[in-house]
């Protein structure tokens, strides 16, 4: 039976890792950057949160609310001010750098906001428990609700990628911007319009990571951020589906390794696991292979 | 022992890219000295077909003999080694690094002293690297460019880096040169040149020399013999102005 | 306009700052100018510059973005510290044993960067970073969960515990898991920093320009046109990053012996600390050497020399650096540099010529 809550555990937390690699991929398929600061827009979130609902004593919904446009308007305008003006830099160190320096930024600010000490954030799920298997088996609200958000956001985005006009635009962008400039696609818009959906899933994510792991702070989101890109590479990077499958992957040898190996050596684990997978297909799960012209 | 003069025989050499015949059942044979011209429209092969004589793709078919030599699915460095250099549609230099350094790194693999003679600057770092300069600045000298020796490659004009692409690949000691479109994107002058500096090197250093061009005039005037390819397969070959002159070639290069 | 020629007198103006730089230095000490902490910062700081300055071989010569560089460090700040430990009271002599530990720390991290680079160096780009990155976690988690002990019948290794180790009464615990390595001795100075960074200097800048070091950046510039030539790219790349490596562990040892508990945090041997060293290695230009050294030395004592500003000081640290990032590298900051650049070039020579006419006026009268 361990097993099996231990499975669903992981499956939660997968999710979660899922919903912020979605946002990772994205934003690499189309600015064709790694933006480390995307884990502390999810930090950014989740302070957004507990200030309202805890802080301020407001409805849980407004405080969700805020967060989502809060985050949104984040990653917007870090992406004009910092990272667009290096999108033609001669080197793409340029604007992972930089991106860096938007990283430290972010907590550092959220140092100086919120203070260094750990903050205990309320779970923004009022649902109770699923009890199964005559309460052999429990299934908090935070892993339904989690898990049921992951499905729902894969679905609707890949209903938006491949049906709407602006996701058709992502694709196109994503594949070659010069090309798309000359076939009238608004291409700031669209990196613009990425980075919102990708910072608005941060929120969400953030929400989720905290509820289910209530510990907040400056540095929460960092650590999860880069094992959510870690999940973005082992599903393929630039693919939605890749980036779902990778983030469940992920969470389940994370949680299988604490549950089985050792809870010291679980972050070590996901790595290992993923420079195997690296190796033997370079480009990720689902990744395209792309060969240089000679 | 091989007893007759062939520098390069190439027979049925055939690849395949997802059930599409790149190159089927090509056959060449190039003698000492000679300099040979493929031509054929666009999309027809000619680079998959260098790209297979060195190594970058391996042939599904075939066997490619240099000097004698079987070198069939080797890879690129062996290839290289073995005695075949080649220069690259789109220039491919090293551009960070000085026009004379660039020569030298295709003098890589004949002169050798180890990393901890260079780390310690020990004599012989000084007397291989002089040796190297010299070999360096006697190349560039035969293509006009021992004036420009300290520049980045990158600050070089258009000729002139696709004359350092050849000195570079003379640079290995090859026993046979392969040009892919040197004259491409070069003005009339520029290409008349050119031909002048092919001429020069294969008589200079006695050089094999495959040429893959677009250029008909360039072609009929410095090549004694083509092979024309077309969709991948040989359409005509033989001696210049008869291939030029053939029905079929005329059809393949004008459209019908 | 860049030639390569003057590479040897750049090589020895890079030397003479070094030497200059650190005789201002002792002078100040000796002056008593330098606060106490500034100079605990001393020994850190020259682990930092060798850091910077072995990282850019890998990024600048080699063109390869590693984000594990830390990971090395790690690997040759361990082991030292371990050999250090287990032969203090055999070997008395303490030039002698921290002369060994430094070989051991570079052997022992060049081994590890070797065995890493020969799998991983295939992927290229984004994918070798977070692999790199991957391999620096993994090592420090390794090193978290790693006990040795030393007793009568020789070493005990466990990954579980102190206890599991089984260690007789008084044997000893050397390295206890994340309590790392206690009473390491405190060899490092400042002087023997310094003169780390000038041997690692003199390993970087000779081997650039060297027919080993033409081979790594004609890999970088053209792997395929490499090929073409003959290069070994396997063997040029694997030298080039194991060597990274080698003086990533130099600089672990400098550091390990600096301090009298050693552990492994993600402060001091996480990704962070790759990043951060990646960040000297951009701002001092990619590739430039001697950048490295100078952006490492600002970096480090930038926040320092902000600590009077407390919290703030980090928040200022961030603002700088993507404000230098976009100064430097945005195509259109680019430009109007350029255009800047233009016009004091053009006053300058107006004032050159006004001011010789006007020499000229003076001489008469």
């Amino acid at each position: 039976m361990s097993f099996i809550s231990y499975l669903i555990n992981g499956i939660s937390l997968g999710s979660v890792y899922a919903i912020i690699a979605l946002g990772y991929t994205m934003v690499y398929g189309i600015a064709k950057m790694l933006n480390f600061a995307h884990g502390d827009v999810i930090m950014f979130g989740s302070y957004a949160v507990f200030t309202i609902v805890s802080t301020l004593s407001l409805p849980t919904w407004l405080g969700m609310l805020v967060s989502i446009i809060l985050c949104t308007v984040l990653g917007i305008t870090i992406e004009a001010v910092a990272y667009r003006p290096l999108r033609q830099a001669s080197s793409s160190l340029a604007v992972l750098i930089t991106a860096i320096g938007v990283s430290y930024l972010l907590q550092n600010v959220a140092l100086l906001i919120f203070g260094a000490n750990t903050k205990s954030f309320s779970s923004v799920v009022s649902m109770a428990p699923l009890k199964l298997a005559d309460g052999g088996l429990t299934i908090t609200g935070e892993t339904i609700v989690t898990i049921s958000c992951c499905i729902v956001i894969m679905i609707v985005l890949t209903l938006f990628v491949n049906k709407t006009k602006a996701g058709q635009a992502m694709l196109a962008v994503s594949e070659d911007k010069g090309a798309a400039q000359l076939m009238g696609i608004n291409v700031n818009g669209t990196i613009s319009l990425t980075f919102a959906i990708g910072s608005a899933l941060a929120a969400v994510a953030g929400m989720l990571l905290c509820s289910a792991y209530p510990a907040l702070t400056p540095y929460t989101g960092s650590m999860p951020g880069i094992k959510a890109f870690v999940a973005a590479v082992f599903g393929g990077i630039g693919s939605i589906p890749g980036a779902f499958i990778g983030g469940i992957i992920l969470g389940i040898i994370e949680i299988f390794s604490k549950a089985y190996i050792s809870s010291q050596l679980s972050d070590a684990i996901v790595f290992l696991v993923l420079i195997i997978v690296l190796l033997v297909k370079p480009t990720g799960i689902l990744g395209k292979k792309i060969q240089e012209k000679v | 022992m091989k007893d007759n003069n062939h520098v390069l025989e190439v027979n049925n050499l055939s690849i395949s890219f997802g059930g599409l015949r790149a190159v089927d059942d090509f056959n060449v044979t190039i003698d000492k000295g000679e300099l040979y011209g493929l031509i054929g429209p666009n999309g027809a092969g000619k680079t998959t077909a260098f790209n297979l004589l060195t190594g970058v793709y391996k042939p599904d078919e075939g066997i490619i003999k240099l000097d004698g030599k079987d070198i069939t699915g080797k890879s690129t460095i062996e290839i290289n080694k073995a005695g075949i250099a080649r220069t690259f549609q789109n220039i491919r230099l090293f551009k960070d690094l000085s026009v004379l350094d660039n020569v030298k790194v295709g003098l890589h693999n004949l002169y050798e002293y180890s990393t901890i003679a260079s780390v310690f600057r020990l004599p012989k770092y000084y007397r291989v690297e002089k040796e190297m300069d010299e070999k360096a600045y006697s190349l560039l000298k035969v293509f006009d460019l021992d004036s420009s020796a300290k520049l980045k490659a990158s600050q070089l004009p258009y000729g002139k880096q696709r004359k350092l692409e050849i000195a570079r690949a003379l640079a290995t000691n090859p026993k046979l040169l392969l040009l892919d479109e040197p004259a491409a994107g070069m003005n009339p002058n520029e290409t008349k040149e050119l031909m002048d500096t092919i001429s020069f090197i294969r008589k200079e250093f006695d050089m094999t020399i495959l040429l893959i061009e677009h250029d008909m005039k360039l072609v009929s005037g410095i090549c004694e013999r083509l092979t024309v390819l077309n969709f991948g397969r040989i359409l005509a070959e033989g001696n210049t102005a008869e291939v030029l002159n053939n029905p079929e070639v005329i059809t393949a290069y004008l459209g019908e | 306009m860049k030639t390569f020629v003057s590479k040897n007198k750049d090589n020895l103006i890079t030397y003479g700052i070094v030497v200059v730089a650190y005789a201002v230095m002792e002078i100040l000490i000796k002056a008593g100018l330098i606060s106490s902490l500034m100079q605990g910062l001393l020994v850190p700081l020259c682990a930092y510059v060798i850091l910077a300055v072995s990282l850019n071989l890998t990024v600048g010569i080699l063109g390869e973005l590693s984000l594990g560089h830390a990971g090395f460090m790690c690997v040759g700040a361990f082991t030292s510290a371990f050999f250090s430990k287990i032969t203090m009271n055999v070997i008395t002599v303490t030039w002698i044993r921290f002369t060994l530990a430094i070989v051991i720390g570079f052997i022992a991290a060049g081994l590890i960067g070797f065995l890493i680079g020969m799998p991983v160096l295939r992927l290229k780009g984004d994918y070798l970073a977070i692999v790199t990155l991957a391999f620096g976690e993994i090592i420090k988690n390794v090193i978290n969960v790693l006990y040795i002990g030393k007793d009568s019948k020789g070493l005990h290794f466990s990954m579980k515990d102190a206890v599991a180790l089984n260690l007789e009464p008084e044997g000893d615990v050397i390295i206890n898991g994340a309590q790392g390595i206690t009473g390491t001795p405190k060899n490092s100075t400042f002087t023997i920093g310094v003169i780390l960074i000038l041997i690692t200097l003199f390993i970087v800048l000779n081997l650039i320009k060297s027919r080993d070091g033409r081979a790594i950046m004609s890999i970088r510039d053209n792997v395929i046109a490499a090929e073409s030539v003959g290069i070994n790219i396997t063997k040029y790349k694997l030298l080039a990053f194991a060597l990274s490596a080698a003086l990533a562990g130099v600089a672990g040892v400098l550091y390990s012996h600096n301090l009298s508990s050693l552990m492994a945090t993600p402060k001091n041997f996480g990704y962070n600390m790759s990043i951060m060293i990646l960040v000297f290695v951009v701002l001092g230009g990619i590739g430039n050497i001697r950048g490295s050294i100078i952006s490492a030395v600002i970096l480090t004592l930038l926040p320092e020399l902000l600590r009077g500003l407390s919290n703030y000081r980090m928040l200022i640290y961030a603002i700088v650096l993507i404000a230098m990032m976009l100064f430097n590298w945005a195509p259109k900051a680019q430009a109007f540099r350029d255009r800047l650049l233009d016009k004091l070039m053009f006053w300058k020579k107006k004032k050159v010529t006004v001011t010789e006419k006007e020499g000229g006026a003076s001489d008469e009268r």
